[in-house]
Formats: structure tokens, C-alpha cells, sequence
């Protein structure tokens, strides 16, 4: 009987399996498997996993980290609001703040350096979408998430905040210098 | 007041009196929500098209706040309660349980879904539908989703307890079919999914009324997907089991095995609830078994499932076709259908571009690792205007054109406007959504103002294709908007102008439902069915390419560890 109606089996249960229908079946398990597969075999060989380390924290602290790199690496400030260009030695622990409505400070990295980059919100949550890349993380207040960086290709870069965070959400952009 | 029952001329259905009057109510008050989110669809898009840029910030953001409400929430959960009730007391022959109550939980739902309206137009609560703390919302915001939820889940129950009295009374032999039984299945997952919803959003809404100091972000973030990504299974659940109504009842189709398909549907059950890690996948602070293991619902069980019913749909249709004599080659029973039947055609589209564009989209970025690709990228939009909009919103429009005769009795006006309906709807909403997918891999930002980023200090420049592609949303989501207001025109003026049909008998004892005797022993062997077997070897080449198109790009990109 059809779809609307009772099974006309009692004992549908018991009724064979078409073979094409057993044949995709058995294609589409198969597949998922290899999709499930493929996640763990990328963090086995795969050179993009973000990182799991992360360690609650306050805004104070967070910020006062953030100041302390600033003020021991900036070589220059940009724009109208002095934002400070820092360059920091390679393998450091840098801190990247976003808060209404800009990222702050503008980090200048070596190519091919690897950087331990920590991400954390001052009051909303923001987006870290880095801009040609596009590599895109959640940014929570009062969560410090530390996420190992290796720029692969010189350039100037843009972090575009893509989660939605008021009014003035679309001005919020950062900066990245690669050299 | 005794219960009655009418028996349908056109269809041959049963309808309790008290359970039409509810399964109108609630198809009404979704298609009035529709039209809100409908309008809001516009400003969105007049806004986000980059040559238009209608709106000012503020108001888009709070028009796009509420069409995700109006859209996600109320219109498809409005429906979704009409099709529980159809599926219980309608197909089941029974009287619905406690029809009383279940007008208090409509109207429950109706206040809720004015209230949030309400507060989201006061200005105040452009928070979108996530309402991810610690931004707030007033309280009336919070208060009117609780409403509402709970006037869902009251029907819920009224669901279970329609199936009690239809068992107990002895109104059908043997099992449920096969769409009750879908629609249990999203029952079930709506139970679980309005728990989530109210551990959540109840501490939210006191917190918005200063009793609660602080929400943690991240735990907000995992409950609250509990409810919002389990709450799209429903839809899914819900749509799939229309899809099978619809062939069943346009083709008299029958699944091609009871077991498979309701194993198909049980395995929702048991894996859908953990899909709330694929909002978190770019999250910090939780590990990356956790990721896995949940995003991939536990091996991809539940995507296996899905897969099932893509090919027995379909190939349930084929069969019904091949039996009627349509056998030639592979595909004319395809060619042979009644396109012009605009149920048909609704749920046809429907089922396509949710398999092969919502579909794959959603676990390619499902994927632990390509996610960093794609998330808060318009790409998610571009996804789930497959999944809810081209997958629900279109099967539940193509059942609409059946209820409209069968629940309304109503004849449907313009019919020659039916026919093109699904198609200017549908395809237009297929190419929204793919160019909304290639804006948001090319980066483009969901929920987001101004791509030129105007007034930002150090703004960032999307490479032109980026503009070419969100053009295209424009234009196109312009087109769908044409098709879904003239789908709400159409409706709307058949409900009140149509030509009265016959309402056929009324009743007070209801006609159980009696089957045909088994046919065990001489049954016929059912057609195999070719066709459907290489439409799904087309869809699943087409999967597995994108997949691993996704894995090269991610490749590229900077090292990450
Ligand atoms: C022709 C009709 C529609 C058009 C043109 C349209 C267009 C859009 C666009 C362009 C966005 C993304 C805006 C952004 O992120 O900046 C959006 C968001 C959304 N749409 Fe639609 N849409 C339509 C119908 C629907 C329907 C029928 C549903 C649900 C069933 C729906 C559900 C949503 C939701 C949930 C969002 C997300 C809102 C948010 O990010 O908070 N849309 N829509
Ligand atoms: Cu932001």
C-alpha cells in the first residue's frame, strides 16, 4: 500500500530488500565512513587543524597580555587612530584583541614563521575571517583560544569581523602584514 | 460538543471537524508569517545587493532578525503543526486527542509569534535568531519564543496522544504508515529540540530581566544550536515525509521497503541531536574528538539516512510509473510525469536541490577541518536556502496545492500561474543559493551590512567576482520573491475566492480504515529501478568531486596547528 496507508504486510519487517535500493545502501555507508575518515586522517597529515588549546580568562587579563607584546614589539603606528604595528619575534605568543568595533593591534609576521596566536573578545562575540585566506574562527569574550600560525605567502591581509556584532559591525577590519 | 467527521469527495479522506478547523488555523497563520518574512526577504536583499543598498544599518539589521525569525521559526513551525495534526488524525482516521487544548497551544503560539514580532519591530532586539548572548535582546523578545515553543510542544504531545486514541479505538490495522511514522519521527526530535531551547533561552530571558549576572558564551552557543540545528531535522524529517505523501499520493506510489525506510527515519532519531557541533567547529574550547564524533552525527548515520531516502523517493515514483506501463529506457518515467502538477513538481525540485545543493553544501562544511572555509560566511545562508528553503518551504508549498481542495475546499485559482509557480520559485531559489555559496567561498561575510565596508579605517577590498556574485543574489532572490508573493497571492485569494467545492459527507462515527487483504504468496514482483539508481551515482560523483575540491583549497591555505 502506499506512503498515507498502513503497511498491507503485517510483518513488513520481513519483506526482501530490492537489490539496487541494497546497492546504494551499501554505497552511501561506505562513503560516509570515508568522510568520517577523512577528519581524523587530516589531523594526522593534514597542515590545517585548528587547535583545541584554550584557557578561560578575563577581559583585564587578556588585555593587559595584549598590551604587554605591543608595547615591548611596535615598530610604528597606522591610521588616524595610532593603531600600533607590532613585530614580534618568531615562535612568540601574540595577542590578537576584537572588540567593538576593531581589531587591535596590526601584527607584521615572518613568512613561513609559526606564531602562537591568541584570539579573545573584549564584550561581544566577534569573527576572525582572514581576508584573502579566508580562515575563519569563532571569537569569544573571556575564552583565550590559541590557534599556532604559519603564513605561508607574503602580502598585506585583512581580518574582516563576520560575526554580527551591532551597528557598526561592517567597519570592524584588522590588519596583517606578511614578509 | 460531540465530534464529527467529514469524509472528503476529492480525496477520499477523513477529516475530525475539530482537527481541520486547528490544521487551517495553523496553515494560515504560517503563510501570514511567510508574508512577513517575505517582505523582510526583500529589504535583506535590496540591502545586500551592492549596486542597491537600500536600507540603512540599523534597519537591515533588524529586518534580517526578523526574517530569520519569521522565516525559520514561525513559518515552518506554524506548518510543521498542521502537517502533525494531518498526519495523526487525518491519515489515522482517528479523532483528534484533546482538541481543547490544542486550540490554547495555537493560540499560545500565536501570541508568542506576535509578541517577538512586536519586540524585534520595536527596534530593540536586532539580535537575529541565534540571539547569541552576551548582546540582548528585551525581554518580550526572549518571553515570546518561550510562548511559542511551548504552544508547540503542546501539540506535540497532542500528536502522541492523537496515535494513543487511533490505537486504542482500533482506526487502522497493523503499523502507521510510513508519513505518520515520518512524522513522528520529527515529533520526537521537536520534543528534544524545545527542551534544548527552553534550558536555554529561559536563563536568557531572566537574564535579560537582571536576575541572572552573566550567560557564558560558549555554553550558549551549545545548547542553543541544540535547538536550532536539531530543530532543522524536524524540517527535514517533516519534508521527507511529505515527499513521500506527495508520491503517494500524486502516483499512488509505494515505498520501496517499509524497513528501509523507516530505519532511515529512526536513525534521525537516534544521532540528529548531536548535530549541534556544526555550528561550533570553529569554535574554542571544545576538543576535536567532540567535533568529530558530533558533527559527522557519529559516522554519518544520519547523512546515510538521508541518502536512503533520496533514492527510495524517487525510486518509489519509478516503480509506480514502470507498473502503470511507462518502461522504455532509463528515464521515461521521469519524462512521463506530470510536470504541470504543481505538487508534483514542488516536491520534485524540492527533493534535488536539497540533495544535491543543501545537501552536499551541509557536509562538506560539516567537515571538522573545512569548516574554518566556510563559517559565518554567506556560505551558510547559501546552504540552508537549500535545505529549509528549497527543501521544506517548496515541499510545503507543493502539499498546500493539494489542501487547498482537500482542507480549504477550495478550488485552486490560476491554475496556469500554479504551474510555472514551482519552477520561477524553486530554480530561482537554486541559483541564490549557489551564488550565495560561491560569494561566501570566495569569503563575503553572513549578517553583514556593507561589503565595501564604508567608513572602516583599514577596509578590505572582495575581488570583483565576490560583487559579480552577490549581483546575482540580488537579481535572483528578486526573481524567488516574485515566485513565493505570487505562491501567497495565489493561495490566499483561493481560500477566499475560490470556487466552493462539495464538502461531502458528515458524520459522527468515524469509517476505520480497512486494507485489502494480504496478498501474501502471489505478490507481484515490484521493477527494479534503473533510473533512479544512476540519478543517485550522478549525485553521489558530483558529492564526492566537491568534497575533495574543498580539501585542495583548504590545503593551500596557511598552516594551522
Ligand atoms: C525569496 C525568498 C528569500 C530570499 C530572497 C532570502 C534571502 C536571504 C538572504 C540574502 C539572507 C542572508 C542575509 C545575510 O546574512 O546578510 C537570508 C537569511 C536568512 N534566511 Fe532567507 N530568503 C528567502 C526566503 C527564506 C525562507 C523561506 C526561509 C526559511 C524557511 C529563510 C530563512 C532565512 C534565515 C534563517 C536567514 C538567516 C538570518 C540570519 O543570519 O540571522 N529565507 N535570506
Ligand atoms: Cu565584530
Amino acid at each position: 500500500m502506499s506512503a498515507i496507508l498502513p503497511p498491507s504486510e503485517r510483518v513488513w519487517w520481513n519483506q526482501p530488500i530490492d537489490k539496487l535500493e541494497f546497492i546504494w545502501i551499501a554505497i552511501a555507508f561506505i562513503w560516509s565512513l570515508t568522510m568520517f575518515g577523512m577528519m581524523i586522517w587530516w589531523h594526522i597529515y593534514g597542515n590545517q587543524n585548528l587547535a583545541n588549546e584554550t584557557y578561560k580568562t578575563t577581559k583585564e587579563m587578556f588585555a593587559a597580555k595584549a598590551q604587554a607584546v605591543v608595547d615591548q614589539y611596535t615598530v610604528r603606528t597606522e591610521t588616524d587612530k595610532q593603531v600600533p604595528v607590532v613585530k614580534p619575534p618568531a615562535g612568540s605568543d601574540i595577542y590578537l584583541i576584537g572588540r567593538l568595533w576593531d581589531w587591535w593591534p596590526i601584527y607584521e609576521l615572518e613568512k613561513g614563521k609559526t606564531y602562537k596566536l591568541h584570539l579573545s573578545a573584549m564584550d561581544y562575540m566577534h569573527g576572525f575571517s582572514l581576508q584573502p585566506q579566508n580562515i575563519n574562527i569563532q571569537v569569544h569574550p573571556n575564552y583565550d583560544h590559541v590557534v599556532k600560525i604559519t603564513p605561508t605567502q607574503a602580502g598585506t591581509y585583512s581580518i574582516v569581523c563576520n560575526e554580527y556584532c551591532g551597528i557598526g559591525h561592517h567597519t570592524m577590519v584588522g590588519r596583517v602584514y606578511v614578509k | 460538543m460531540a465530534t464529527t467527521y467529514r469524509i472528503c469527495p476529492r480525496s477520499g479522506l477523513q477529516f475530525d471537524t475539530a482537527a481541520e478547523k486547528l490544521m487551517r488555523f495553523h496553515a494560515v497563520a504560517g503563510v501570514l508569517a511567510l508574508l512577513v518574512g517575505g517582505i523582510m526577504a526583500l529589504g535583506v536583499i535590496l540591502t545586500r545587493w551592492p549596486a542597491i543598498k537600500l536600507l540603512p544599518a540599523d534597519t537591515f539589521y533588524m529586518v534580517l532578525t526578523a526574517h530569520g525569525i519569521d522565516m525559520l521559526i514561525f513559518w515552518i513551525i506554524f506548518f510543521e503543526m498542521a502537517v502533525l495534526i494531518f498526519a495523526s488524525s487525518t491519515l489515522l482516521r482517528c479523532r483528534l486527542a484533546m482538541p481543547k487544548l490544542a486550540w490554547v497551544a495555537s493560540i499560545l503560539m500565536v501570541i508568542g509569534a506576535i509578541m517577538t514580532n512586536v519586540a524585534i519591530f520595536q527596534g530593540e532586539s536586532s539580535v537575529m535568531f541565534t540571539s547569541y548572548v552576551p548582546m540582548q535582546a528585551k525581554p518580550h523578545f526572549y518571553l515570546g519564543l518561550i510562548l511559542f515553543a511551548v504552544g508547540a510542544l503542546l501539540i506535540c504531545f497532542i500528536f502522541l496522544g492523537t496515535l494513543v486514541v487511533a490505537k486504542a479505538e482500533k482506526t487502522y490495522e497493523g503499523s502507521i504508515p510510513l508519513v505518520t511514522f515520518g512524522a513522528l519521527t520529527a515529533c520526537i526530535i521537536a520534543i528534544f529540540t524545545i527542551a534544548s531551547g527552553a534550558i536555554i533561552l529561559i536563563p536568557t530571558f531572566l537574564w535579560s530581566l537582571g536576575y541572572i549576572r552573566e550567560i557564558d558564551s560558549l555554553m550558549y552557543r551549545v545548547v542553543w544550536w541544540g535547538l536550532g540545528h536539531s530543530s532543522q531535522q524536524i524540517n527535514v524529517s517533516a519534508h521527507v515525509a511529505i515527499w513521500y505523501a506527495i508520491a503517494a499520493i500524486v502516483f499512488g506510489a509505494k515505498p520501496m521497503s517499509e524497513k528501509v525506510s523507516r530505519t532511515a527515519f529512526f536513525l534521525y532519531i537516534l544521532f540528529l541531536q548531536l548535530a549541534s557541533a556544526h555550528h561550533l567547529l570553529s569554535d574554542p574550547g571544545l576538543s576535536s574528538e567532540w567535533k568529530i564524533v558530533n558533527t559527522s552525527y557519529f559516522m554519518y548515520f544520519a547523512v546515510l539516512a538521508s541518502m536512503i531516502h533520496g533514492m527510495t523517493v524517487p525510486g518509489a515514483i519509478e516503480q509506480a510509473q514502470r507498473l502503470k506501463g511507462y518502461n522504455k529506457g532509463l528515464f521515461e518515467w521521469l519524462r512521463k510525469a506530470p510536470w504541470g502538477n504543481p505538487a508534483f513538481s514542488s516536491m520534485f525540485l524540492s527533493l534535488i536541490g536539497f540533495g544535491f545543493l543543501g545537501g552536499i553544501s551541509g557536509v562538506m562544511m560539516g567537515a571538522e577541518q573545512l569548516n574554518m572555509l566556510i563559517h559565518n560566511t554567506i556560505y551558510v545562508p547559501g546552504h540552508f536556502h537549500a535545505t529549509v528553503v528549497i527543501g521544506t518551504t517548496l515541499a510545503f508549498m507543493g502539499l498546500t496545492y493539494f489542501l487547498v481542495p482537500v482542507l480549504f475546499k477550495r478550488e485552486v485559482l490560476f491554475p496556469g500561474f500554479a504551474k510555472i509557480q514551482p519552477y520561477l520559485f524553486g530554480l530561482a531559489m537554486y541559483v541564490v543559493a549557489l551564488v550565495m555559496m560561491g560569494a561566501g567561498t570566495l569569503g563575503v561575510s553572513r549578517r553583514h551590512w556593507d561589503m565595501a565596508f564604508a567608513g572602516a579605517p583599514m577596509a578590505y577590498e572582495w575581488p570583483g567576482a565576490a560583487y559579480l556574485m552577490m549581483g546575482l543574489t540580488g537579481i535572483f532572490s528578486c526573481i524567488a520573491i516574485v515566485g513565493g508573493a505570487g505562491w501567497i497571492l495565489q493561495i490566499v485569494l483561493s481560500i477566499l475566492f475560490g470556487k466552493k467545492l462539495e464538502e461531502g459527507e458528515i458524520r459522527s462515527t468515524p469509517i476505520p480504515l480497512t486494507l485489502p487483504a494480504p496478498t501474501t504468496g502471489s505478490t507481484v514482483h515490484p521493477p527494479a529501478t534503473p533510473g533512479t539508481m544512476v540519478l543517485a551515482l550522478i549525485f553521489l560523483t558530483a558529492f564526492i568531486l566537491y568534497y575533495f575540491v574543498n580539501w585542495k583549497y583548504l590545503s593551500s591555505l596557511w598552516g594551522l596547528s
